[in-house]
C-alpha cells in the first residue's frame, strides 16, 4: 500500500545542481555551447540576405526564446523534475505577467496610435 | 507491508498528499533561493514594462537618428559574448564554491568580474559616443526608451559587479561557510538572470533595430 512512493521528494532550489561531481561542469559547458550557437545564429539571421526579409523578426524571436530556454535549463537548472515544481510555477506566473504587460501595452498603444488624428 | 516507523510517519496521509512538502519544511538554502527567485521574477516584470515601452516607442525617432544608423553590431556581439562567458564562469565559480575550492572560486570570480566590466566599458563607450553625436536620451522617444531599457540593464550589471566584490570579500573574511554559500547562490541566480534579459535586449533592440 505504502510501498509505491518513489524515492524522497525534496524541494529544489533554483540554480542549485544535484550533487553529482561531473554533471555540473558538463551542464554549464553544454549550456554555454548551445547559447553561443544560438547567439551566432541570431547575429547571422539579422544580417543575412539568404532569408526572406519579413521572416527575419520571427526567426530572431524563435532564436531568442530558444536561448532563454537554454539559459533556464543549463544555467538556472530549472528542469521538469518534480523537485523544482515550485520554481517552475513561480516562473510560469512571472511569464504570464510579463506577457500581459508586453502584449497588452503593444496592443493598446498600437490601437491608440492608429486612432490618432493625422498631424 | 512491512514499513519502518519513519515511513509510517511520512505516509500517515495518502501518498498523493505527501508529495510536495511531505518531508517537512524545506531547508534554509531552498527557501532562500526560492525567495530570491521570486525577486528575480519581479525584476523581470519591471524589465517587461521597459521592453513594452521600447516596443511602443521604437518607431518614434522624431526625425532623429534611427537604430540602424546608430547601432554597431560588432560591438554588440562582443558585449554579448562577454556577458555569456561571464555567465559561464559565474556558473563554474558557483560550482567551485559549492565544492569548497576557494582558489578556483577566486579565479572564476575574477574572470566573471573582468568579463562583466568589459561589457560595461563597451556599453558606456557606446553611450558616450551616442550622446556626443547628439543622440542622447532627450533626442527622441525612441532614444529615451533605448537609454531607459539598456541603461537599466547596465545599472543591474553594475550593481552585480559591486555585489560580487562584496561577496568575494566575505569569502575572504568568513570562508565558504553556509551563509556565504547561500548569498553566492543568490548572486549567481541574479547574474544568470541578467544574461537572460540581455538576450531580449540584443534581439529586440539591436538585431531588430538594425534590420528595420
Amino acid at each position: 500500500m505504502s510501498g509505491d512512493h518513489e524515492g524522497v521528494f525534496d524541494d529544489r532550489a533554483p540554480g542549485l545542481e544535484e550533487h553529482d561531481p561531473t554533471a555540473g561542469y558538463l551542464s554549464y559547458t553544454v549550456g554555454f555551447a548551445l547559447a553561443i550557437v544560438a547567439t551566432l545564429a541570431s547575429f547571422f539571421v539579422a544580417q543575412t540576405n539568404l532569408i526572406w526579409a519579413p521572416g527575419i523578426p520571427v526567426g530572431l524571436i524563435v532564436l531568442a526564446l530558444a536561448q532563454i530556454g537554454v539559459h533556464l535549463v543549463f544555467f538556472l537548472h530549472l528542469g521538469s523534475d518534480r523537485d523544482s515544481t515550485n520554481n517552475i510555477l513561480a516562473l510560469a506566473f512571472g511569464m504570464l505577467v510579463v506577457l500581459l504587460i508586453i502584449a497588452g501595452s503593444v496592443w493598446i498603444v498600437g490601437n491608440l496610435n492608429s486612432n490618432m488624428m493625422p498631424m | 507491508m512491512s514499513i519502518t516507523a519513519t515511513d509510517e510517519a511520512l505516509t500517515a496521509v495518502p501518498s498523493e498528499f505527501t508529495r510536495r512538502g511531505g518531508g517537512g519544511p524545506a531547508g534554509k538554502r531552498i527557501v532562500v533561493a526560492y525567495g530570491f527567485w521570486i525577486f528575480i521574477l519581479s525584476d523581470m516584470v519591471m524589465f517587461s514594462a521597459l521592453f513594452a515601452t521600447y516596443a511602443v516607442l521604437s518607431g518614434n525617432t522624431a526625425g532623429g537618428p534611427t537604430g540602424a544608423e546608430l547601432f554597431n553590431l560588432r560591438n554588440v556581439f562582443i558585449e554579448t559574448v562577454c556577458l555569456l562567458l561571464s555567465s559561464y564562469t559565474c556558473g563554474l565559480g558557483a560550482l567551485s564554491a559549492e565544492r569548497r575550492q576557494p582558489t578556483r572560486f577566486f579565479v572564476f570570480a575574477a574572470l566573471t568580474f573582468l568579463l562583466g566590466a568589459a561589457f560595461l566599458i563597451i556599453e558606456a563607450t557606446e553611450f558616450a559616443r551616442m550622446v556626443q553625436n547628439g543622440a542622447g536620451p532627450s533626442r527622441s522617444g525612441f532614444l529615451s526608451a533605448f537609454f531607459a531599457l539598456v541603461g537599466m540593464h547596465g545599472a543591474h550589471v553594475t550593481s552585480g559587479l559591486l555585489a560580487l566584490v562584496y561577496l568575494s570579500a566575505q569569502v575572504i573574511a568568513k570562508g565558504l561557510q553556509p551563509a556565504v554559500l547561500r548569498r553566492l547562490l543568490c548572486w549567481s541566480l541574479f547574474w544568470h538572470a541578467l544574461d537572460i534579459v540581455w538576450v531580449g535586449v540584443f534581439t529586440l533592440v539591436y538585431l531588430m533595430g538594425v534590420h528595420h
